[in-house]
Parts: C-alpha cells; sequence; structure tokens
C-alpha cells in the first residue's frame, strides 16, 4: 500500500464539494481510501483513523488548508487519482451554467455580492457552524433576511441572532434551517411546488417539505413556508422567529390559511401561540407531532395527527375541497396477503429514514399497533444504544449527527442507507421495511435508483424469505427527479409504494397488526 | 408595513455564503442570487475570531 497527502495552503472549498471531491479520489482505481477536507482538527481526526493522513501531514494543515489524503495500490494508482482530482478541481473552479444557461455569478466579499446582485434583500448562510453567527449577524446588519442552514450555532447566538432580527423585522429562519419557501422560491431542500393561499411556519424541516408537498399533490398551493430552526419553539428560544412569522403571514394579503408543523412546543411557548392566534383574522391548523389535541383545545387552532392531515385540513380551509377519511380497512387485503409469505421468525418492522420528521412520524404512528419503538432519535428505555443495530422494532433516522459525521446527508448520498438495507435483510426476524425517497432541489438525482438496486440486493440476500418494502416518495411530478418515474422503479423493484409518509407507515402497522392478531389468536 | 410583510412584496435579490448547490437552485428558479467566494475569517483562528465579532458588535 502507498500513502499519500498533500496540504494544499489557504484553498477553501465548501463540505459538499469537498465530499464530491472524495468521492472522485476513492473511485479512482486502486484506490482503497482517499478523502479531500479542510484542515479542521475534527476532519484531521477522521482522515487519521480512516488511515489516510499521517500525524505530520495533521501538523501541516490548518483549518484554511485542503488536505488531500490517498492510500492506493501503487505510485501510479496515487498519481492517475491526482490527476482525476486536478480535473474536478479545474471544473470546478469555472462559472457555472445553471440549468437555464443563467451563469452563476460570483464574488469576493459580501459587500461586492450584495451589490453585484442589485441591492440584495436575503442571505442564505451555510458556512461552518463556527463561523456562521458571525456570517448571519454580518448579513442582518446590512438589512438582509437570512435562512441559516448552518447548525452547531449555540443557543446563545441564536437568542443573540433572533433579538437582532425580530427588533428589525428582519428573517432569520435557523439555526438548523434546512427547508423554506419565500415568495415561491423553494431553498434548501425543498420542492416545486404551486403557489397558492396557504402559509405554514415550522422548526420542522422535512416535516414543511411534507406538508407542501402533500398540498400540493392535494391542487393546494403555498404563498410562504418558512423555517424557524429546530430550537425555536424550546422554551430558552421562546418561539421568537415562530411568533414573529405567524404575526407576518396573519397580515400577509396572499395567506389565506395559516399552517405550524412542529414537535409540541414547550409550554409557555405554546401559551403565547394561542395568546397570538387567538386574535387573528385567518384560520391555522397545527400539526404537533407528538402531542394530542388537547394541547390546542379551545384556542380555536385546528389540529392535526399527521402531517397529511395538516396538509388535508390546510387545503380544505383554504379552497374549500373535502376529503373523505381514512378508510381502517384501507390495507387488510393487502396486510393478508403479505403475511401469508412470512416465516414464522418474521415479526419485527424496520424503518430506514432519510428525514427525521418523517421517521418521527413513522414512529408514532407504528407505535399505536406494535409498542414501543427503539430508535436513534428517541430518549429512555427505548433508545437505541448502538445505532448500527436495529433491536426488535426499530426506526432510525440517518440523517441524524451520528451518521452525517464527516458524511454527506442521506437525502444527498444514498450509500449508508443502501448498506443499512442490505444489513436488515440478514436478519431472520424482519418482516417489513419502511423507507423515505425524498426528492427535490438538494436532493439526490435518483434516490429510487439506489433504493430499489439495494432493495432487489436485498432480496437475494434474504434468500427464500420474503420481506415487504415499503417506501413513500416525498416530492412532486414537477421536481427534476419526476416523482412518478421515481416511484415506477420502486414499483418495479417490487416495493410496495404509498402516497405519503403516514400512509407508508399505516400500511407497515397494518400489515403488523394483522401478522399479531393471527399469531395471538 | 413591517419588514418581513414588506419582503413577501419584493423580487428576491440573493447572496450565497456556503454550500454552492443553494445559489445554483435559485438560479435555476430565476431568483438573482451572487456567490460570495467565502473563506473562514482570520484564517480560520478561533481567538482572532471572538475579537473580530468583539469588534463588529
Amino acid at each position: 500500500m502507498v500513502y499519500y497527502h498533500e496540504v494544499r495552503k489557504d484553498t477553501y472549498y465548501d463540505s459538499i464539494t469537498l465530499m464530491l471531491f472524495s468521492g472522485a479520489l476513492s473511485a479512482a482505481e486502486g484506490v482503497k481510501n482517499a478523502s479531500v477536507m479542510m484542515g479542521t482538527a475534527h476532519n484531521k481526526d477522521l482522515m487519521q483513523k480512516a488511515g489516510i493522513l499521517s500525524p505530520e501531514g495533521a501538523a501541516e494543515a490548518g483549518p484554511n488548508d485542503m488536505i488531500i489524503g490517498v492510500l492506493a495500490e501503487s505510485d501510479e494508482a496515487v498519481a492517475a487519482a491526482l490527476s482525476e482530482l486536478e480535473k474536478q478541481l479545474n471544473s470546478s473552479g469555472e462559472d457555472k451554467a445553471a440549468d437555464d444557461g443563467a451563469l452563476v455569478q460570483k464574488a469576493r466579499s459580501l459587500d461586492s455580492a450584495i451589490r453585484q446582485v442589485g441591492g440584495a434583500n436575503f442571505a442564505i448562510v451555510s458556512v461552518p457552524g463556527k463561523y456562521a453567527a458571525a456570517e448571519a449577524m454580518r448579513a442582518m446588519r446590512r438589512g438582509l433576511h437570512v435562512l441559516l442552514f448552518s447548525d452547531n450555532v449555540t443557543i446563545e447566538n441564536e437568542i443573540r441572532l433572533k433579538d437582532y432580527a425580530v427588533e428589525h423585522e428582519l428573517l432569520l429562519m435557523g439555526p438548523d434551517c434546512g427547508t423554506a419557501w419565500v415568495n415561491g422560491t423553494a431553498f434548501g431542500f425543498a420542492n416545486k411546488v404551486r403557489r397558492g393561499g396557504i402559509s405554514l411556519a415550522a422548526p420542522s424541516g422535512t416535516g414543511l417539505q411534507e406538508v407542501c408537498v402533500i398540498i400540493d399533490r392535494l391542487g393546494g398551493g403555498i404563498a410562504q413556508a418558512l423555517g424557524t430552526g429546530g430550537r425555536d419553539v424550546k422554551e430558552e428560544v421562546g418561539g421568537r422567529m415562530l411568533l414573529m412569522e405567524l404575526k407576518a403571514l396573519n397580515a400577509d394579503p396572499m395567506t389565506k390559511v395559516i399552517g405550524i408543523v412542529s414537535k409540541p412546543p414547550a409550554d409557555d411557548v405554546l401559551r403565547k401561540i394561542i395568546d397570538l392566534t387567538r386574535t387573528f383574522s385567518k384560520p391555522v391548523v397545527a400539526c404537533f407531532l407528538g402531542g394530542n389535541r388537547d394541547m390546542v383545545r379551545g384556542s380555536g387552532i385546528g389540529f392535526a395527527d399527521t402531517m397529511e392531515d395538516c396538509a388535508k385540513m390546510l387545503v380544505s380551509l383554504c379552497d374549500g375541497v373535502s376529503f373523505p377519511e381514512d378508510d381502517p380497512h384501507r390495507y387488510d387485503a393487502l396486510a393478508d396477503a403479505e403475511i401469508a409469505l412470512y416465516t414464522p421468525e418474521q415479526r419485527y418492522v424496520r424503518g430506514l429514514y432519510s428525514g427525521g420528521s418523517l421517521c418521527y412520524e413513522g414512529i408514532l404512528l407504528a407505535e399505536k399497533i406494535v409498542g414501543p419503538v427503539y430508535s436513534n432519535i428517541t430518549s429512555g428505555d427505548y433508545c437505541l444504544r448502538d445505532p448500527e443495530t436495529s433491536v426488535e422494532n426499530t426506526f432510525i433516522d440517518m440523517g441524524e449527527d451520528y451518521f452525517t459525521d464527516g458524511m454527506p446527508h442521506p437525502m444527498i448520498d444514498t450509500r449508508q442507507r443502501v448498506a443499512r438495507i442490505k444489513k436488515e435483510a440478514l436478519d431472520p426476524t424482519v418482516a417489513v421495511v419502511v423507507l423515505d425517497c425524498v426528492l427535490g432541489y438538494g436532493s439526490n438525482p435518483d434516490p429510487a435508483g439506489a433504493l430499489a438496486a439495494a432493495v432487489e440486493e436485498a432480496r437475494k440476500l434474504a434468500d427464500e424469505r420474503h420481506v415487504t418494502y415499503i417506501a413513500s416518495c416525498c416530492g412532486t411530478y414537477a421536481d427534476f427527479q419526476d416523482r412518478a418515474a421515481q416511484e415506477d422503479k420502486l414499483r418495479r423493484a417490487g416495493i410496495l409504494v404509498a402516497d405519503c409518509n403516514a400512509q407508508a407507515a399505516k400500511m407497515a402497522a397494518a400489515i403488523l397488526k394483522r401478522l399479531n392478531a393471527g399469531r395471538n389468536a | 408595513m413591517n419588514g418581513l410583510n414588506k419582503l413577501f412584496t419584493e423580487d428576491l435579490r440573493c447572496v450565497n455564503l456556503g454550500l454552492e448547490i443553494f445559489c445554483d437552485a435559485a438560479v435555476e428558479q430565476g431568483t438573482p442570487c451572487v456567490q460570495v467566494e467565502w473563506k473562514p475569517p482570520a484564517g480560520g483562528d478561533p481567538r482572532l475570531l471572538m475579537v473580530l465579532e468583539w469588534l463588529e458588535v
């Protein structure tokens, strides 16, 4: 084995670009392992642990330097891999043409970028966490509204930023805000949806995505869908951004109805939301995942148990359409067909998700039937000790920090989920596997293709054993991956395709209910 | 009119600091966006950063 490292001083690229470079290097012939990363302490640690950076190499590099580390079969393999990397580096330096031919312009500083765009009013900030608060503040001082995608921002800085934002009537969506629609433009992990009269304010990222794509599928449209960052409704942050957004949406002429998608807010924050919305002229629907309707009883706020119900209620209120109640026997026949194929050992469900709120909704619906579910996103007795190893009924959020430390998010890169699908297939107790398939901007160009291939491979690994695979696409027919084509690929791999995340979980729950009923009889 | 409500009436003109895919996506949707060629300020030195932040306040 030949080890090679190189430190390029004062050379900065963003984390996604670096991951693409790493991918190109790793894929080169004769390369055992390779990575390109910025020289932060954390990254140097990761590279050293992976055997692709020596202590000497680590000592050479600082946080502003780019490190290339390669472990390959021969000097020739290293040289070939580096030449491939140079090609990538050269092409990334060119101005990129976006799909419609418009060139993406670059500027050396924030102020020159603001001028170049003709007087900016909006900034998207996704720099590493320790720099993000300062950059967001600089943008707001220049009068810009901000989408703060970065995480690892302290709660003290979050409060400072939001106090400034509220005082100056500026949006500060975040930190850790991955999804928003502002004036019809989708930001972050978001989808092409119709414009219309429904607005939302949401601490939950994939929750907002799921509700918006269902609204679109039901024929409704979005006026504004604003993020707040996941911690906004906790006691310390006090709902600062959510409350400001709700007020603005109530005053917005295009908005006819308002939705909130979140885990249950802290008691004090909930009280403030109720007191505020009582004064509103527009109907409000809340999906507090994991909460219950007693939380809003008597407040005038409509309560939705699932993200699907939230979307249906908002479309009903906005457009005067009505939707039939869920048929509790909808999946009975399907369940009977599936359980007839299981071995006596098969009894458990595994959920493998890329979206946190999608996973959480799945847990809540599955728990009603199978009892407590192990997970890496819940605390207490059923917190999964080792996220790599499922126990009994297990639902995993593979977008959680454990899986994304040094690795791309599973919405972008399907490799970790593909590996896990194959691992679960080897477990003889698994009956059902539930998957999400997130489409739209920011997401993988063909997640269904990767999942379908993984399931086909998993079937071979499982030998004669029949496992039920269920998936739902969080996306629209206008997304570049094309929802229709993605659903087709899933079906051709024998995966059952549900309308949405809640229905996928209900389908799984129906199968397990019939299975357990049959065995307990 | 509240500043946020004013934003809802305007055409967005964006600047992007960080992952270029966000800038690409905005431009693809017809929303002007300029990518800032961002690097960690102060050479990434956390102590210098704190001083810079304090100066900005």
